[in-house]
């Protein structure tokens, strides 16, 4: 518990996959868990939008073990990033905490970028859990492809996305979501007017990539259509002792840097 | 006379039953006798038309085009082919002379090589080239941070590389990689940056830059042209039709890989003087160690599989544990109960991604090929010399599973620090 660090965590409007009916982030929600578990009920859950249009999911949210959370009011078309950098900046906030990708709009995972850079903090992308946070840096792991973590140590105040590897969230209590406190901030705002040129259509399914055989002759083909999938070119170590080919082997995996 | 007697033709019997005669020890060697230069009464040099092929078992003649036999044309074309095998097909040069303009590529270079996706990002920025017109002066950049393994830059579409090597943006380094990308921005002025949108960083890497430059990028693209961009949006439910911004990152399979020219990779230089920077805000404190057995099998970097030439099951885990590899496991060894379902590699299990295979007693069913198809080294150690495996490895080891994996294992205990006696003492201290 870390009770003189200000964290906050962004929420946005999730979409469930098969339905498409909006639902608390995937994403937003292990962030607001990790917040949880850095400083309990002292985060704060900040929202930029319709207070009255998502009120259900952001009662999700809430429902998660917080008290109240704040929205900045404003409208669909409305960019999120002038508001919510005010905010942050009045409010002190030490770790800003979102998720990597909004389900809904856009999507492009640029909102914190933004954040960091008008701000000036730095941002950690993709991190699994905060580690520890004392003398105004903070100990992060960072999800890296393939399982494996990295450990970065960042300045506050950062802002940090979320990935899918951070600890699942949990449950959401209907009852607490009901009856948290939402305070409503309204702003003025700035139409994100650039996005009015775009056309936006249902997802269409991507085109598989074919296998072309460039293969001049039919016996070209046959081949091509019957190989087993042979690497040909490879080192064949008969002669030697088992230290010798042991040793082979080990500078192999040295090289490709899977030992350290 | 003894003109008169010159002109006249002379056969040659012996030679012409020789001829004849397909087995007779000396028929190659006659017949190709005859097949030098024939030139006709106006000069030109005339083809026997009959000479190629030869005659089959069955006494039908039998033209193989594949020119695997060993009669004459056939020997001849394998001659041919096995000198065609060691040149290698050139293909043609693709140059650009003076660019004026530029595309700039920045590739995740997973484990110092381009990725698939790298490619077909490279084959995109060559594709956007193509469709503008101006193919002479535009040229792909390709900048690539940190120690770099490929050796095929220019068969992947690379005209001019900026290899930034210095040991400052090893590992996790955004910042100083953002600034090297601003030096090239500021020093080339590219019509494009094209990244991958990865995890692998492709992703961070551009969102930074975008941030920093002010432009808005076109993420999750799958449909590129000079014009027009088509990206996933809302979680992939939604394709977003927009003009081409100047910053794109890119889904996979978005391209097409270069592979029927070659480039010329030029250096490209960057001034890197330093400007003066405050303290950096993110420091790297390197790698955690992570359980390499909580990884999922499917998307584990190194492992470790067992086979039907596995005995000692207790060595093989240890010598996972000692070399922090996955376990993976054959058919075999799973239906004979020594791994779990779970850890079975292969058609019927799963299939792995992994960039080091090491695959040992394993002598590769078509399955399990199938299986591994996608992992970048395969390293076998088996017994028998003519299995599949040892065919497909990068490195095969021809020994005893059991001796090389116990070498192993000392070598990776030298190399951390600790020697035998510790190991024995610390299982002396364990079953105590």
């Amino acid at each position: 518990m870390l009770p003189d660090i200000k964290v906050f965590s962004l929420l946005s409007i999730g979409r469930h996959p098969q339905s498409g009916r909006a639902r608390r982030a995937e994403q937003d929600a292990r962030a607001v868990e990790l917040g949880l578990s850095l400083v309990g009920r002292d985060l704060h859950l900040v929202h930029a939008g319709s207070a009255q249009n998502d009120d259900s999911v952001l009662r999700q949210y809430a429902g998660m073990g917080l008290p109240s959370l704040t929205v900045l009011e404003q409208q669909e078309n409305v960019d999120a990033l002038p508001s919510l950098a005010n905010f942050l900046h009045e409010h002190e906030a030490g770790v800003v905490l979102t998720g990597v990708r909004a389900e809904s709009g856009e999507s492009s995972g640029m909102l914190p970028y933004l954040l960091a850079e008008k701000l000036g903090w730095p941002i950690v992308s993709r991190i699994a859990d905060i580690v520890d946070i004392k003398e105004g840096v903070a100990d992060v792991l960072l999800a890296l492809p393939r399982g494996q973590r990295r450990a970065v140590q960042v300045a506050l105040p950062f802002i940090a996305t979320v990935d899918n590897a951070a600890s699942a969230p949990r449950q959401t209590a209907y009852g607490p979501g009901l009856r948290a406190k939402i305070e409503v901030i309204s702003n003025e705002s700035t139409v994100d007017d650039s996005v009015l040129n775009w056309q936006v259509t249902p997802a269409k399914p991507r085109p598989k990539r074919m296998k072309v055989v460039k293969a001049k002759t039919a016996a070209d083909r046959f081949k091509a259509a019957t190989a087993k999938p042979a690497g040909g070119g490879g080192k064949v170590l008969k002669e030697g002792t088992p230290a010798e080919k042991a040793q082979a082997i080990f500078d192999l995996l040295l090289e490709e840097k899977v030992i350290r | 006379m003894t003109d008169s007697f010159s002109q006249i033709m002379r056969r040659d019997p012996r030679a012409e039953w020789i001829a004849r005669n397909r087995l007779h020890p000396l028929h190659d060697s006659v017949v190709s006798a005859n097949s030098g230069e024939v030139r006709g009464p106006s000069g030109l040099i005339r083809k026997n038309p009959h000479a190629i092929g030869f005659i089959g078992p069955n006494g039908i003649k039998r033209i193989d085009r594949a020119a695997r036999n060993g009669s004459i044309s056939g020997a001849l074309n394998n001659q041919k082919r096995s000198s065609g095998a060691a040149q290698e097909v050139v293909l043609p040069l693709h140059q650009v002379i003076d660019p004026s303009a530029y595309i700039v590529v920045v590739p995740d270079m997973t484990g110092g090589r381009l990725t698939a996706h790298d490619k077909d990002i490279i084959g995109l920025a060559h594709e956007l080239i193509a469709e503008e017109g101006s193919q002479a002066s535009t040229a792909v950049v390709v900048v690539c941070f940190g120690e770099s393994k490929e050796t095929q830059f220019d068969l992947a579409g690379v005209d001019r590389l900026l290899h930034l090597s210095d040991v400052d943006y090893d590992g996790f380094a955004p910042e100083e990689r953002l600034s090297a990308l601003l030096k090239v921005e500021e020093t080339y002025q590219p019509r494009h940056w094209l990244f991958p949108d990865s995890i692998a960083g492709g992703t961070d890497l551009a969102s930074r830059l975008a941030a920093r430059l002010g432009e808005r990028p076109a993420t999750q693209a799958w449909q590129v042209s000079t014009t027009q961009t088509v990206c996933r949006g809302a979680s992939s439910s939604t394709d977003i039709t927009r003009e081409t911004p100047r910053i794109l990152m890119v889904l996979e399979e978005c391209g097409n890989a270069i592979d029927e020219t070659r480039h010329e990779v030029l250096p490209l230089d960057l001034d890197m003087t330093k400007d003066a920077q405050g303290p950096s805000l993110l420091i790297d404190n390197g790698l955690m160690a992570v359980d390499p057995n909580a990884v999922p099998l499917a998307e584990a970097e190194f492992i470790l599989s067992a086979g039907n030439g596995i005995h000692n099951w207790e060595q093989f885990h240890q010598c996972a544990a000692a070399l922090g590899a996955t376990e993976g496991a054959s058919r075999v060894a799973v239906d004979d109960g020594f791994m779990p379902r779970a850890r079975q590699v292969g058609a019927s299990g799963t299939w792995v991604t992994a960039r080091v295979y090491l695959a040992v007693g394993i002598s590769g069913a078509i399955q399990h090929m199938q299986g591994i198809g996608q992992c970048d080294k395969i390293v076998a150690i088996n017994t028998d010399a003519g299995c599949d495996m040892v065919k497909r490895a990068d490195l095969a080891v021809i020994a005893d599973s059991e001796e090389v994996l116990q070498e192993l294992i000392k070598l990776t205990n030298e190399r951390n620090g600790i020697s035998a006696d510790d190991v024995l003492q610390k299982e002396e201290n364990h079953v105590a």
